[in-house]
């Protein structure tokens, strides 16, 4: 039998300093359970500042004596590597144990024990803990502003559509694969401002935009008729013509009468809000800003000195200020820039405020990726005689656009985050919504309530798409 | 020259122009019908609106001009907080998240990973109409070692009441030139000799030697002025004397703070994951002490991934701190783009002026960076 050193535990005797150091191990973290769950203080007997030391000085011994290498205890080995290796280490695991313990309990009653789910008005509200009656009651308002309760089945509506029209190209077969990026960047965004123009505000059925739809989608369909050498030109020609002459021409009588049909209700943006606004803005802006992004990207890239310097210029200008300060411009001096008898609407104005916002941060990700391309791939899709758009669609494009997934998610993350800002110009989204509800005379003092509910909504919104961003740059990692 | 590459540019342009052709034409005819001229002559003319707190002198009867003065300097103040506590936090969660420890990793992870998911917005709103307005009223404040006062009114703290401060000034930057000249006669010895000088016991040693030897030999002298309650009416109270931070600052500070440092953790965990297991070794195995490889192995290469990054961060928090307008801060977007332009009504010239501001000071550390990130890079030959 060796003798015991308390000091330096060593393999010999094991068990006699696992025992000894695993209880008081336990009892130190039962004396904080007892205190901080039971509010008893066994110790109280001792002067105050080692009563209230006590439980970190036994812990501190006991993981001493059990901090034993290589004792062949595969659990005890595991302890030791994880929150054991030196005394800095076990003190900050023991604070760290012990603060968890303490902060249960109160977290605990604020959120269940004492808070009032039930009632709707704010005497129900009398414990100490939450009020989350107040947010069931005022849970309608942030989800959808002051959007008429009697109509937001079409905003459901319109957001079950989307997310299904979305969803599609997760069960497209192999044959259909190949349409799918002219989709998810043509046809749906068209789809989706439909649905939000017609459905959740409801406009008239046919309008002016809706030619120039029209006119965008056969011209596209065409033009993979054409040969790549006039595109370009074929381009810049063909949309407006058909345009003209389906305004003008073919359906003008017609169609003016049919577009003044309205079967919805008309409510304006300036109701609308809450959660549902944040999706309606992020959605928008997200879908604008990165194609404008791309091309800014590839202008900065471009030896066409005018081209680059222009794309140089607006990238900067958006990326050195604030976003609040954009709004402000979008709000006070936007209008001055307009025709007098000329209107945008302010969500219309916000949208397009933020996505030329992102679209800056965007273009500066993808350049990112640009950059990160050896030269061989350039010189390789030229040397197979392909042209500058067919070169960066089929070669540059693909591969630049997978290595920066993880840049491209931040920045939509950020524009999510970023949504709140539109309360500048008077747009209510659930943060918004939230400090309106503040100030009810009759809901008064349950600003908490309202933070931690909307932070958990924002929590959840943001930390699936970062998730999702990691699995889809896990799906896509090729192998350089 | 080719027709090809003409085409492109040259309808770019006419586009461009034709957008702000359009736009300066509506401006003009707008302006016109409303009865203004543009110019910035507004600058020099009487404010007469008051900022609640402010670092210069200001009150309703300055003008245009200092009002934003006041909120740049109000600006440059929340940023400066809130870069010092950020880069505090920042090293230290990003450091925690590659301890080995697995509660203190899994502590800084759940912290990064909650305190980035949340908009900015609603962390600022949590502090200031949630978490503050939790705290005691002045006459009710425990004192935090007998001279903090944390109170709903903000945080009253002791003050310095300075005796010849610009001789204290003097000495500091004296202090600051001589550690600047030990470092490089150090690097040069050991770069001749091989010969290694403490440089940094010498550096702390004068920046704390010249500093005192003012306050004996300068003349310089300090005296501390503790906030002391003081009754208003009968149940308004406050504290007098001290330094007074309004909860609005306090809010701010701590909300960009906490936020941003979130990313700068990140950026410190991929600095140092980022230099290669190879060259500690390799740095051990020629004889260095640990804390030589740390300072002359590590960090070197380890900052090298993490400054631009970061820079970039300060960047953002100082764009971020513009949010202060939503809870009443006086910030140079609040007190120019709000109050300022509400009296003058002159849109295009005061957010122009304010956009100009950031913009400058943006493309200033863009530049800044550009030529460090080019005198860093490891040159290739």
């Amino acid at each position: 039998m060796n003798k015991l050193n308390f000091l330096s535990p060593d393999k010999n005797n094991l068990y006699a300093y696992l025992y000894s150091g695993i209880s008081l191990f336990t009892l130190s973290i039962l004396l904080v359970f007892l205190n901080s769950f039971f509010s008893l203080d066994l110790t109280s007997f001792l002067p105050g500042t080692i009563s209230y030391f006590l439980p970190l000085i036994i812990g501190f011994i006991g993981l001493h004596l059990i901090r034993i290498e290589y004792s062949g205890l595969k659990f005890l080995d595991l302890i030791n590597k994880n929150i054991n290796t030196n005394k800095f280490n076990a003190l900050l695991s023991l604070l760290i144990i012990f603060a968890v313990i303490k902060s249960i309990p109160p977290l605990l009653s604020w959120f269940i024990i004492d808070a009032n789910f039930a009632g709707d008005s704010k005497d129900a509200c009398s414990g100490s803990g939450a009020c989350w009656a107040y947010i069931k009651t005022w849970f309608n308002r942030f989800m959808y502003g002051m959007y008429p309760n009697a109509e937001q089945w079409r905003i459901n509506l319109s957001f079950i559509a989307l997310a299904f029209l979305g969803g599609v190209g997760f069960f497209a077969t192999e044959k259909f694969k190949k349409y799918l990026t002219l989709y998810y960047v043509i046809i749906y965004p068209i789809i989706a401002f439909l649905f939000i123009f017609f459905f959740i505000s409801g406009g008239p059925i046919f309008f002016d935009f809706s030619y120039g739809i029209i006119a965008a989608v056969i011209s596209i369909i065409i033009g993979f008729f054409i040969p790549s050498k006039f595109k370009m030109y074929y381009f810049l020609i063909i949309p407006i013509t058909i345009y003209i002459l389906l305004k003008y021409v073919f359906f003008y009588e017609e169609l003016i009468e049919l577009g003044k049909i309205q079967a919805f209700e008309w409510v304006e943006t300036g109701a609308w809000g809450g959660l549902s606004l944040t999706f309606i803005v992020s959605f928008f802006c997200l879908i604008f800003c990165f194609p404008v992004g791309l091309f800014l990207s590839l202008g900065r890239r471009s030896d066409l000195p005018i081209i680059k310097y222009i794309s140089i210029g607006f990238i900067e200008f958006w990326r050195g200020v604030p976003l609040i300060t954009v709004l402000f411009m979008s709000s006070v001096m936007f209008p001055m820039f307009l025709p007098e008898d000329m209107f945008i609407d302010k969500l219309v104005r916000v949208i397009i405020a933020i996505s030329l916002f992102e679209a800056a941060y965007v273009a500066e990700v993808i350049r990112g990726g640009l950059q990160a391309l050896p030269r061989g791939q350039y010189d390789a899709a030229k040397s197979l005689g392909m042209g500058y758009w067919k070169m960066h669609i089929f070669v540059i494009l693909p591969q630049a656009l997978k290595l920066v997934i993880p840049g491209i998610a931040n920045t939509f993350l950020a524009l999510v985050k970023d949504t709140p800002l539109i309360f500048v110009v008077g747009l209510l989204e659930i943060v918004g919504m939230l400090n309106l509800a503040k100030t009810n005379p009759e809901w008064l003092g349950f600003a908490m309530e309202g933070y931690v509910f909307a932070s958990i909504v924002f929590f959840i919104i943001c930390y699936a798409m970062s998730k999702y961003s990691y699995n889809l740059e896990q799906k896509y990692k090729t192998e350089r | 020259m080719n027709f090809k590459k003409i085409l492109p540019q040259l309808l770019t342009l006419v586009v461009v122009i034709l957008v702000f052709g359009f736009f300066s034409y509506n401006a003009q005819v707008n302006m016109e019908n409303r009865g203004i001229t543009f110019g910035y002559g507004f600058l020099s003319q009487e404010s007469s609106f008051d900022v609640q707190f402010s670092l210069i002198e200001y009150d309703g009867s300055h003008s245009y001009f200092r009002a934003y003065l006041v909120g740049l300097l109000n600006t440059i103040l929340v940023s400066v907080i809130g870069i010092i506590f950020a880069t505090i936090i920042g090293v230290v969660v990003g450091i925690a998240r590659l301890s080995s420890n697995y509660l203190i990793e899994r502590t800084a992870a759940i912290y990064v990973e909650f305190f980035r998911n949340i908009p900015l917005l609603l962390q600022i709103f949590f502090w200031y109409f949630a978490a503050l307005r939790a705290l005691p009223l002045p006459e009710k404040a425990e004192p935090m070692f007998g001279v903090f006062f944390l109170t709903i009114k903000g945080f009253f703290v002791p003050a310095f009441v300075w005796n010849n401060l610009d001789i204290f000034i003097y000495s500091v930057i004296a202090a600051i030139i001589a550690t600047i000249f030990v470092r490089i006669y150090a690097k040069k010895k050991q770069e001749n000799h091989g010969i290694q000088t403490p440089v940094l016991s010498i550096s702390i040693g004068l920046l704390i030697i010249l500093p005192l030897l003012s306050f004996f030999l300068g003349g310089v002298d300090a005296t501390v002025e503790i906030p002391v309650i003081e009754q208003l009416s009968q149940t308004s109270f406050t504290y007098k004397g001290g330094l007074k931070l309004p909860p609005e600052l306090i809010s701010l500070a701590l909300a960009l703070s906490l936020y941003t440092a979130t990313f700068i953790a990140e950026c410190v965990r991929a600095g140092v994951q980022g230099v290669s297991k190879g060259q500690k070794e390799a740095a051990a195995s020629i004889g260095l002490t640990p804390n030589q490889v740390l300072k002359l192995v590590v960090m070197p290469q380890a900052l090298r991934i993490i400054i631009p990054p970061t820079t970039n961060q300060y960047l953002n928090l100082t764009k971020n701190s513009s949010l202060a307008a939503a809870i009443a801060y006086p910030d140079l977007v609040l007190v120019f783009a709000g109050t300022a332009l509400m009296q003058t009504g002159r849109a295009i010239e005061i957010v122009s002026i304010t956009m100009l501001t950031y913009l400058t000071l943006s493309i200033t550390i863009s530049i800044f960076m550009n030529w460090y990130n080019k005198k860093i890079a490891i040159k290739e030959k």
